[in-house]
């Protein structure tokens, strides 16, 4: 294995830990990280912008990803994202204005099993009702 | 009832971050067996018992492990495949979270029959809450490890990353888009070196094989699926959840007898592009001879709209799609569209062939499984719902007749 190869093996590690830090990925940052690994600009853009867990653009403090998939489709995950809207006032895609929250809908999520659910951040929160999902969205903050 | 617990017996038995409970179970004495035997023997057990991947693919795991040790190359490479994205399916889940010293127990007897030292567990950004639980089993499993390095990456959202090639580009730090096959990665995998990847569950059907032998082993399930295979159930039913079956048990025995499922009218078995199963076959023996995938298996009730659920499947796997070659990218594309009008009323008769012809197409010319298989909802449905899709065209038709004509 070349020298550069090892170093570009670790992109999405140091993209990931970039992104934890700062909530996304900005263009400086997909910069600096290029000129570390010895790749271009492009080659780093085009990985960050493969993955759906990562953004290049700025993120609330708490993602909020509801399982749009199937199983929990079947289970009236369309409902869920009204009810969130309400709590919050945003939609799909949106932040809230004071960047506390991101709402996003993501593909199945392995838990299927307390269908309909959601992650926040890296945790899980299924059997979602209205007054469970208010509960749970004003311990964030 | 038919469950029967070896992959799972020890789930909700033993403490999942204390390993002294496992080994009270005779953990990782499998491990001790496999090391009093040489490699090949390992080997040849895990042929013998007929193992085959439990990921989806179903390819024979011992025949897999022969053809990278056999390989040129000194250094070879294993990777567990946690990248469990799957639609409906969460067993590699719930195993790592009720009983990760199986997984650590899997990946060490594996390690040891393919000569490797360093062994990866891509491990699906969605399930980063899981990362502390397996890194203290194998922290605490360390003493059985004889200086085995584990280590952990994490993917960051993405399906195709689960299947094999594309899981080795994210990990080589490219995008997660498969590559062409051959070589296969027993011969030239991550870093062009010998690569054998493994699911979880795969893993874990190994200390049992290596403890009580293949004779054990390959007297259960049918004349090609040997074993038991765990079972994720989810939708239309009371007890969804869990359930590991010998394989060779029928659909209904799973889905009515111990999910508690009324009223079906079909069911997918094997995750997004798995095949449907209406209700007049619901006694199918679950197998690879017939449907079984990733184990994933979504009920769906009288109440349930098939060209709903079609689209739906349909717009998933357009946007997992990884884009690389033509057939996937345009065809899942096409697809959605086409179904997209069926949905709304607004199909025309035309439509049915269509789906078909490009259906062939894609099978014929994906490059990975995604888009060889993406197409099977659509032909299933096509196959035993059709009567639903031609309904929605005359009643799009009549609606149609309804409007005024435009001059």
């Amino acid at each position: 294995m070349g020298q550069k190869e090892s170093k570009r093996e670790a992109l999405l590690g140091v993209i990931k830990e970039e992104h934890a830090k700062s909530g996304y990925l900005s263009k400086g940052a997909m910069v600096e990280v290029s000129e570390a690994l010895g790749m271009t600009v492009g080659e780093v853009y085009g990985v960050a912008t493969f993955y759906s867990f990562l953004s290049t653009w700025p993120l609330g403090r708490h993602v909020i990803r509801v399982c749009k998939s199937v199983p929990c489709c079947m289970k009236d995950a369309e409902r869920l994202i009204e009810w969130i809207g309400k709590e919050l006032g945003i939609g799909p895609g949106e932040t809230t204005p004071d960047g506390r929250f991101t709402l996003t809908l993501t593909n199945c999520i392995g838990a299927c099993d307390q269908a309909p659910a959601i992650l926040i951040g890296d945790e899980v929160y299924g059997q979602l009702t209205p007054e469970r999902i208010a509960e749970v969205l004003k311990s964030f903050d | 009832m038919p469950e029967k617990r070896i992959l799972l017996k020890n789930c909700g038995e033993i403490d999942p971050g204390q390993i002294a409970s496992y080994e009270k179970k005779g953990g990782f004495k499998a491990l001790v067996k496999a090391r009093e035997m040489s490699p090949e023997e390992v080997i040849e057990e895990v042929k013998a018992s007929g193992l085959r991947g439990r990921g989806g693919a179903g390819f024979p795991c011992g025949v897999k492990w022969e053809l990278a040790r056999k390989s040129p190359g000194k250094e070879k490479v294993l990777i567990c495949n946690a990248d469990e994205g799957e639609v409906g399916t969460f067993k590699d889940r719930y195993i790592l979270q009720n009983d990760p010293f199986s997984l650590v127990e899997g990946i060490a007897i594996a390690a040891y029959a393919l000569g490797v030292k360093k062994v990866y567990v891509y491990l699906r950004a969605e399930y980063h809450y899981l990362l502390a639980t397996l890194r203290n089993a194998i922290a605490q499993g360390k003493g059985y490890l004889n200086g085995l390095k584990i280590e952990i990456r994490e993917g960051a959202g993405s399906y195709i990353c689960g299947e094999e090639s594309a899981l080795m580009n994210s990990m080589e730090g490219k995008r997660g888009e498969a590559r062409y096959r051959p070589p296969f990665p027993a011969e030239r995998g991550l870093f062009e070196k010998p690569t054998v990847i493994n699911n979880v569950e795969t893993l874990v059907n190994i200390p049992p094989i290596v403890l009580k032998g293949s004779k054990w082993y390959s007297k259960m399930g049918t004349e090609k699926s040997k074993g038991t295979k765990i079972f994720s159930v989810s939708g239309d039913v009371a007890r969804p959840g869990i359930y590991e079956l010998e394989l060779g048990r029928t659909l209904k025995e799973l889905v009515v007898d111990l999910a508690g499922a009324k009223g079906i009218k079909m069911v997918q078995v094997g995750g997004s592009t798995g095949g449907i199963v209406p209700y007049s076959m619901l006694n199918t023996p679950l197998s690879y001879e017939t449907v079984l995938g990733s184990g994933a298996v979504v009920v769906f009730d009288e109440s349930r709209d098939v060209l709903d659920f079609v689209y739906r499947t349909m717009e998933f796997l357009n946007e997992e799609s990884c884009g690389f070659c033509t057939p996937c990218r345009e065809g899942t594309e096409v697809m959605m569209e086409i179904l997209g009008r069926l949905v709304k009323g607004d199909g025309v008769e035309e439509d049915l062939g269509a789906l078909e012809e490009l259906s062939n197409a894609m099978i014929a010319s994906s490059m990975c499984g995604l888009g060889q298989t993406a197409a099977v909802p659509v032909l299933d449905t096509l196959k035993y719902f059709r009567n639903d899709y031609e309904t929605r065209i005359s009643q799009s038709v009549f609606l149609r007749s309804l409007q005024p004509i435009k001059v």
